[in-house]
């Protein structure tokens, strides 16, 4: 499986590209950047940002690209624009840019409903398959899911998918499900969200045996394209050409019911890629650089899109709904309130919460201005993150990506699904981006958040875009990977440090590690972790340290159960921390208890400017 | 710094708006550019396909999914009362005979020899879009629906539940920071558009509905009435379907927000007159906000006039209300746009600008954290 956008997407560039305008349009802000080449190398120059301009009354997204290129024009003193143009390619030294570039998600995203004929078979490929191509999955078919004939086609009828995917069947077997669930799409009439003129888009990738009738049944009912099975044999799934389907279809049919997307496709010098998508090419070129195992989030607005790459295998996932704007509310409503407070550091009544949420959600362009409202805002995101994680993990399953193997038995085994392939354990480094994550006014507000979220164990690595410009970087990287290189390594990616965190429980106050912690100019810190700590040490960023570790008998540090662990330990903006709270993590459930504990560690941590 | 752009509620005496009236699949529009419509005039109708019932016939007889059409006494496309005869068999013995009867009054929609179901489907229902405000049609667009213009009042709100009503407008509230009680609503306004302050308690929410108000308009409610009204918690701001027997408009926002002075006055203006109302929310692409629309008569303004006021961005001077703690729902005017980026309380370093309150004190606050009164 690769994110990697289609070769043949590569636009072509005739002239030297020195001056890059980029943009990103999210659910709530639209984002520019600009690269510039000083000599031998690229950098990232000056940003902007704009309202996205979907919302009446422009309801034209070019309106808030044009707003936040502005933005740049004003800081950096060149000329960009020409009244609603782009100037392309440079006239001269301060007049112009080579190439404008964007990634999109304004759109609302791609809802998709598939079908498969076991649930946990067909039906999970062709979520993975939808998944993977950056939509989000509103339901999944099956014949077996529990569902009455009548309430599969109610369903249908009144989600009004941007797009439906089928699958179904090995190639050769029996066709008899696949055609029934061909049935009952027709019988549905299926409507797409937006515009009456134009057919669904439906992609059939199930068993080719049963191509012909699925084409008699749906050929007149909807925009049909057939590709290749998903799952050919049952031990193999081939995802491929059904993402790329999607892709082709996303661009061609849904992106651009955005108001105002023509426009910006025609402004563009390179295709506009989903934010996801683009996202996804930047986290699977760090795993692989770095022979890592990774996990990276994006959470926007809307959404909280999670990556991994464990043992060389990506995956991502969209969590439609979980964001810190439009969706925030819908955060409160799947963590549920007790799971939000728990990492609000002072008393408040549910009420002016539950009100102030709300607020949030329909006005989803404010930013906190308070202490208050930002703790409740990065309580909010933490929850964001670890329910997106739970939704990562299981889809992130055995059985993944072309030409992965397993035996019939192995089917047999899979209840519910394959085994996840996250394992916290072999974790090598968390990229967080996104506004809370990139736009925190502390480093260690981030590093903190994405902690208390994922709860890593061992020795992990954290690091964070720093001003949200992966979606850009992304897109990027597919037409000049020098300049995409460049700018990520100097200007993007920052370090945060290293989570050490011990793997068990102790009462409060007892010994979980003794520690000695030596600094690259040979300073020594020995000393004993206890449960309920949390201790930070300045480590700058390039530099390591020798961190040796004696945990208690109970205690693991992924050598096992009192097995002492040394190792280098790398450090960033916020330094070395280390996590003596416990795995997994437990806050006390008394509220005064709770705010004292918080307190304490923010504290510890210099979270905020006063505690 | 010149382009910012805020966005923001549209509360106006007058301006021009066109609704499109659109079919959710093709139909036929009943009317024609020109012609004056009203709100509850059908402009455009369409028959919904009626739902669809599969029988697995050849489970039910016990033969193979092929051998269907030998058995069947209603052909593909041929209409199906209900409990007629859909298809039997014919065993050498009476005894053993099998009939399927139809569950349904309808069509014998499709047969499939493949998996030997036929899909019945009940009649369709006819759909009828309605003008939704007083005016005139100034485009068709054939099998699909109109658009319509209206030169109106029109007072935009930020939140609503509820689709689409009409009726005639009533101040329950005699100033903009009332709270409306259920003493304020009396059985006279049954049907009505009712208009209330600052907030609206959960008691007042069930007198509406005993009542049988039409329309509800205030400043705030809270999220937990809310929640206990809609029966869920609400995850995303898409509204506009709910039933729960009245539309309810909220024009600042959740808690206790005083209406803000220009809305108030508007309405008041309009009281007794016809008013339209929305309360279809969607805050993301393509963002709706619920609306009050109070129609004026055929030529009050010229034509030509409905596009959207464009806004160049902020200016000093103009009427602002604050949408974020800890001053949420104040509202006053720009008094200064410094272009530099400020350090805040959650130091983050931010565009802001200073607002004055009629009290004449000033406040900073982040540019992104004010919305512009417009109109």
């Amino acid at each position: 499986m690769s994110a990697s956008a289609h070769a043949s997407d590569k636009p072509k560039i005739d002239y030297p590209l020195n001056v890059i305008v980029a943009t990103d349009c999210g659910s709530t802000t639209t984002k520019a950047i600009l690269i510039e080449k000083v000599g031998d190398e690229y950098r990232q120059t000056y940003r902007g940002e704009a309202p996205t301009t979907v919302e009446a009354p422009f309801e034209d997204v070019t309106r808030g690209v044009l707003n936040a290129i502005a933005e740049i024009e004003e800081l950096s003193g060149r000329k960009i624009l020409d009244g609603d143009k782009i100037i392309t390619p440079c006239r001269d030294q301060k007049t112009g840019v080579d190439i404008y570039i964007s990634t999109s998600s304004a759109g609302g995203g791609l809802q998709m409903m598939v079908t498969g004929v076991v649930q946990n078979m067909t039906g999970e490929s062709a979520q993975r398959a939808a998944l993977g191509a950056g939509a989000i999955v509103i339901d999944v078919l099956a014949s077996n899911d529990g569902r009455l004939p009548h309430e599969k086609i109610e369903r249908i009828r009144s989600m009004r998918p941007d797009m439906i995917l089928m699958s179904g069947g090995t190639d050769g077997g029996a066709v008899t499900h696949v055609v029934e669930m061909a049935e009952y799409v027709a019988a549905a009439e299926p409507r797409p969200r937006f515009g009456a003129t134009y057919r669904l888009p439906l992609i059939y990738a199930g068993n080719k045996d049963a191509q012909g009738q699925v084409k008699k049944i749906l050929g007149e009912k909807a925009a049909l394209e057939i590709t290749e099975n998903i799952r050919p044999v049952l031990e193999r799934e081939n995802l491929a050409p059904a993402r790329n389907k999607i892709h082709d279809l996303f661009l061609e049919h849904v992106m651009q019911q955005a108001p105002g997307y023509k426009k910006l496709m025609e402004m563009a010098g390179a295709p506009i890629m989903p934010t996801p998508a683009a996202v996804g090419v930047i986290m699977e070129t760090i795993a692989k650089r770095e022979h890592l195992n990774l996990i990276g989030v994006d959470i926007g607005g809307a959404t909280t899109d999670v990556f991994s790459v464990f043992e060389g295998v990506f995956n991502r996932t969209v969590s439609a709904n979980l964001g810190m704007s439009y969706s925030i509310s819908n955060v409160l409503a799947e963590a549920g309130l007790a799971n939000i407070m728990r990492w609000v550091p002072f008393e408040i009544d549910e009420q002016t919460l539950r009100n102030r949420i709300k607020n949030k959600m329909v006005r989803p362009t404010t930013i906190p201005q308070t202490l208050d409202e930002l703790q409740i805002e990065q309580a909010i995101s933490r929850e964001a993150l670890r329910l997106a994680l739970i939704h990562h993990k299981s889809l992130a399953t055995g059985l993944k990506g072309v030409q992965q193997e397993r035996t019939i038995s192995d089917v047999f085994e899979q209840g519910a699904s394959g085994k996840t392939l996250i394992d916290m354990l072999k974790l090598d480094l968390i990229v967080g981006s996104g506004g809370i994550l990139s736009h925190a006014p502390r480093r260690i507000q981030s590093m903190l958040m994405m902690v208390d979220a994922y709860e890593p164990l061992g020795f992990t690595r954290l690091s964070v875009d720093s001003i949200f410009m992966m979606p850009h970087l992304g897109v990027l990287s597919t037409i000049n990977e020098k300049a995409a290189t460049d700018v990520f390594v100097r200007d993007c990616m920052v370090y945060l440090g290293t989570c050490v965190a011990p793997i068990g429980q102790a009462k409060a106050g007892d010994r979980l590690a003794d520690y000695e912690l030596t600094f690259p100019d040979g300073r020594v810190v020995k000393d004993q972790l206890n449960m309920g700590e949390l201790r930070l040490f300045p480590l700058g960023v390039n530099e390591q340290a020798t961190l040796t570790m004696q945990p208690a008998k109970a205690i693991n540090l992924g050598q096992g159960a009192g097995v002492p662990v040394t190792r280098e330990v790398q450090g960033g903006a916020v330094g070395v921390m280390l996590d003596g709270r416990g795995r997994p993590l437990q806050l006390p459930a008394d509220s005064p208890a709770r705010v004292a504990a918080l307190t304490k560690w923010f504290k510890a941590v210099e979270l905020y400017p006063r505690l | 710094m010149a382009h910012s752009y805020t966005p923001g509620l549209t509360v106006t005496e007058q301006t021009v708006i066109r609704r499109r009236r659109q079919l959710p699949l093709p139909g036929t529009v009943l009317v024609k550019v020109g012609d004056r419509v009203q709100s509850n005039q059908p402009v455009a109708k369409a028959e919904l396909p009626g739902k669809v019932y599969p029988l697995n016939l050849a489970n039910q007889l016990g033969v193979a999914p092929d051998e269907i059409p030998d058995y069947l006494v209603k052909k593909a496309g041929e209409p199906v009362q209900k409990d007629e005869i859909l298809a039997e068999n014919k065993p050498l013995i009476k005894w053993f005979k099998t009939e399927i009867r139809s569950p349904i009054t309808g069509v014998v929609e499709s047969l499939s020899t493949v998996t030997g179901q036929v899909l019945l489907r009940e009649p369709p229902r006819v759909l009828d879009v309605l003008g939704y405000v007083d005016g005139t049609v100034v485009d068709v667009q054939p099998q699909q629906g109109v658009t319509v213009e209206a030169v109106c009042t029109l007072i935009q709100g930020i939140f609503g539940i509820g689709g689409e009503t009409w009726g005639t407008l009533a101040m329950a509230a005699q100033s903009p920071d009332e709270v409306l009680t259920p003493a304020h609503l009396t059985a006279d306004m049954k049907g009505k558009i009712v208009v209330g302050g600052s907030f609206l308690p959960a008691e007042t929410l069930a007198k509406a509905k005993e009542v049988g108000i039409a329309g509800l308009v205030v400043g705030g409610i809270h999220d937990k009435d809310l929640r206990a009204l809609l029966g869920y918690d609400l995850g995303v701001a898409i509204t506009g379907t709910e039933q729960v027997g009245f539309t309810l408009i909220l024009t600042e926002g959740f808690g206790t927000i005083p209406m803000a002075q220009k809305t108030f006055k508007l309405l008041s203006a309009h009281a007794g007159q016809k008013a339209a109302i929305s309360g279809a929310t969607q805050i993301r692409a393509g963002v709706i906000r619920p609306e009050i629309v109070i129609a004026k008569p055929v030529g009050t303004l010229s034509a030509g006039q409905a596009a959207a006021p464009q806004r160049e961005g902020i200016q000093i001077g103009d009427p602002v209300r604050i949408i974020r703690d800890p001053l949420f729902g104040k509202i006053g005017e720009v008094s200064a746009l410094p272009s530099d980026l400020q350090k805040i309380p959650t130091e983050s370093n931010v565009r802001v600008l200073e607002v004055r309150f009629p009290d004449g004190q000033v406040a900073v606050v982040p540019r992104t954290n004010i919305e512009v009164i417009e109109g």
